[in-house]
């Protein structure tokens, strides 16, 4: 009898394991099941946040894909990622405009700024702006990416050399976010700013079920980073760089022994990751504002995007930043109540906490992440 | 070589002139107005060094990852002041219990001037353990780095519900009025002197429990793990157990910190516990004064705290208006700094991780050595990476 019962269990849990990537496939369409329901719900019931949620999320993911590269090929989490954001934003300010805070009430100005060529100011069709303001976040592009260059090989490349923990990088770099951040209040103080003021009226579009309204600075924020991202996948995927990149993501001492000059590739990896960031951050800048405390608040979205669509993918952070600015903005509007108990929206403070959630949600269930971590 | 020995010694010697002097010169060298600020500034030492003590516990020892020391610190402060306050009494005013008057129940022993403190920490401690406790769980089996994202993430979302669930905490104002232990024996101007030796009392018991606790088997598992995991687990310890009771008691430690920090300071608001403040300063504290050594965690608060007091101080003296109206952000700069430059120039902190193994060992190395007698071991030790 016990020997039947010894027989069975063994041919059970045989067949238990042969169908193993039967269970996985299974828990795999169970969550994107449950991600493309819960998201049809979301744009159902709140089109006009959903809309936003998806200019937020195309710039969290642009700061998110950065994020990703560096956490991939250098392999460690870069705490400084969110200051270093929002001052692109600062840089990208200062070029256009010259101001520099004097003191808590006036500025100053350079002599020479963008925003004295000749029409920079004018503004583009139905934009708020004028090439000024490209042209800045270009510079601003340029600027960060020297100065991450720069960050590397002074503070970086000897920790590197030492053989130092990912412990000592994290922090190291939280004390570069935290520098940068005073950095941003020394020269521009504390007080929030905006790259063009007034008001701009919203355009209605139909969609048949409902009306949106988007400004047409939104619809141009989302096009840049569709488009940036679709640059860095050409990148990764088409070029000889990208190939080199994606090796060392993998294996750095196998890509290393096959001839590969890493030191290079890391400063490529700083480069675009840089100049992504900051055009992330103007862009999040022109979509809400200026403001030094939200670089470190902006680090909880941009993890989140990174851990959910898996570390060093950057498909995945393109897909995550998604996935987490929409459910950060719907999640303010959207009514749920379960057994008469209000359960959303949430009050607007919690916007930032969403990410936390959705983190430990990830962490818990699929830790790496819904694309998977190594598909680089 | 030698110069680099000297470090330690003139860095406290700098600060503690510093702390002196400063203040001494701009209250016109009057006595009292020197000693109620050194003990103001030591009680604050007192208090932050229990945090870091903590952290050495969590990172310095079992090289748990915690960069959310802001949520202990929050959730041991308002548990610690909720168990010591009375109920709420008019409805612009709202919390959660408030068990001051249902603790004192000894009814002899004027125990309402310390009863209701000990429930209170203990309930931080506790509160703060269980914080851990609940993180451990999804992250504390992946890497390390999933823990520090983790825990500044929860650190933040604690503080978003003490500022919107308005009838807990009374959201962004805060809890004002927090009671303090033997209060009505004193004089109200002698009475920061009482408070100065209770931090002191706390900070020893935990650091004589911490050094106990390290040097003990149990502490000694937490060091190999820290050094090396596999070969723990290879050991046939069972590694999770092991880093979670590390990091729940680093937790406690913590809950206990923020306890006797809301009843030094008799207020507490979520604006304290920003990332910055309630978090960094610790790391930075660690990591200057040397993890791994709990000497190095008080040494670490005492520097720190200095830099971070004296550049206050700078205020008051005839600075050039560009530097002065920025003189916040200046030291944050600093404090910012001054993490990347010691991580970079000496990893190893001011005090550099002992490498005791266990007290036996070491008695025994002694005996061996002093039959035959044998070069000293060297010092100094490896980076702490």
């Amino acid at each position: 009898m016990s020997v039947l019962a010894e027989r069975l269990t063994d041919t059970v849990g045989a067949a238990l394991e042969r169908f193993r990537h039967l269970r996985d496939i299974a828990a795999a369409v169970g969550i994107w099941a449950f991600i493309a329901s819960l998201f049809l719900w979301f744009f159902l019931a709140e089109t006009q946040l959903f809309a936003i949620g998806v200019i937020v999320g195309s710039v969290l993911a642009l700061g998110a894909i950065g994020l990703t590269l560096i956490y991939g090929i250098l392999k460690f989490a870069n705490f400084a990622h969110g200051d270093t954001m929002m001052l692109g934003a600062y840089v990208a300010f200062f070029a256009l405009t010259g101001l520099l805070a004097q003191n808590a009430r006036q500025d100053t100005e350079i002599p020479f700024s963008l925003d004295s060529l000749p029409g920079s100011v004018e503004q583009i069709g139905p934009l708020s702006f004028g090439y000024g303001l490209i042209l800045s976040a270009v510079v601003a592009a340029a600027v960060i990416a020297l100065i991450v260059i720069g960050l590397d090989r002074l503070i970086y490349r000897p920790l590197r050399r030492r053989g130092s923990g990912i412990v000592i990088f994290a922090v190291v770099s939280l004390g570069l976010a935290i520098s940068i951040r005073s950095v941003m209040m020394i020269f521009w103080g504390p007080s929030p700013r905006v790259y063009v003021t007034g008001i701009h009226p919203a355009e209605r579009f139909d969609l048949g079920f409902t009306t949106i309204a988007l400004k047409a600075d939104q619809i141009f924020i989302f096009a840049v980073a569709v488009s940036l991202a679709a640059l860095v996948y050409f990148v990764l995927f088409r070029t000889k760089l990208g190939k080199a990149m994606r090796a060392m993501a993998d294996n750095p001492s196998l890509a290393e022994v096959s001839g590969i000059n890493t030191d290079q590739i890391i400063t490529w990896t700083w480069l675009i990751g840089g100049a992504l960031v900051a055009i992330a951050g103007v862009l999040l800048a022109l979509q809400a504002q200026l403001n030094p405390n939200l670089g470190f608040f902006l680090l909880l979205p941009l993890f989140a995007s990174t851990i959910l669509g898996g570390i060093g993918n950057p498909m995945g952070a393109l897909l995550g930043g998604l996935i987490v600015g929409i459910t950060q903005e719907v999640s303010v509007g959207i009514e749920l109540s379960i057994a008469g108990q209000e359960i959303l929206p949430l009050a607007p403070g919690y916007k930032f906490s969403v990410a936390v959630v959705i983190l430990i949600f990830i962490l818990l269930a699929r830790p790496r992440g819904l694309l998977g971590s190594k598909s680089l | 070589m030698r110069a680099e020995r000297l470090l330690t010694p003139a860095s406290f010697l700098a600060i503690t002139l510093a702390v002196i002097i400063m203040p001494a010169e701009r209250s016109g060298w009057s006595f009292d107005g020197v000693i109620s600020f050194l003990t103001a500034f030591a009680t604050t030492v007192a208090i932050f060094s229990v945090f870091t003590l903590g952290l050495n516990v969590q990172w310095g020892y079992t090289g748990v990852f915690n960069f959310g020391v802001a949520g202990f610190f929050m959730v041991g402060a308002y548990t610690a002041a909720i168990f010591t306050k009375d109920p709420p009494e008019s409805e612009f005013v709202q919390y959660v219990y408030g068990f001051g008057d249902k603790l004192d129940f000894i009814p002899f022993l004027a125990s309402d001037q310390w009863l209701p403190f000990l429930f209170g920490t203990a309930a931080a401690a506790i509160m703060a353990g269980a914080l851990a406790f609940a993180l451990s769980i999804p992250t504390l089996r992946l890497r390390e780095d999933y823990l520090a994202i983790t825990t500044i993430g929860i650190a933040e979302l604690l503080r978003a519900v003490t500022i919107e669930e308005r009838g807990l905490v009374n959201s962004a104002r805060g809890l004002i009025g927090i009671p303090r232990p033997f209060h009505d024996f004193f004089d109200p101007g002698d009475y920061k002197f009482v408070y100065f030796a209770i931090a002191v009392l706390v900070l020893l018991v935990l650091f004589v429990a911490v050094e106990r606790g390290i040097r003990s088997p149990w502490g000694r598992v937490l060091r190999a793990l820290r050094e090396d995991e596999m070969t723990t687990a290879a050991s046939g310890k069972n590694v999770f157990a092991f880093k979670m009771q590390g990091f729940i008691f680093g937790a406690m430690i913590m809950g206990v910190g923020g306890a006797i920090f809301a009843y030094e300071r008799g207020s507490v608001s979520p604006d304290t516990f920003s990332p910055f403040f309630a978090t960094f300063i610790f790391w930075v504290m660690l990591m200057v004064g040397g993890s791994g050594n709990n000497k190095g965690a008080i040494l670490g608060a005492y520097i720190v705290w200095g830099i971070w007091t004296i550049s206050l101080q700078l205020q008051g003296y005839d600075l050039p208006e560009v530097v002065k109206s920025r003189i916040f952000f200046v030291r944050d700069l600093l404090i910012g700094g001054l993490i990347v430059s010691v991580l970079l120039l000496r990893p190893q902190g001011l005090l550099p991780q002992e490498r005791r193994v266990s007290i036996w060992a070491e008695r025994e190395v002694r005996r061996v050595t002093r039959q035959r007698p044998q070069p000293e071991p060297s010092g100094a030790d490896p980076p702490v990476t």
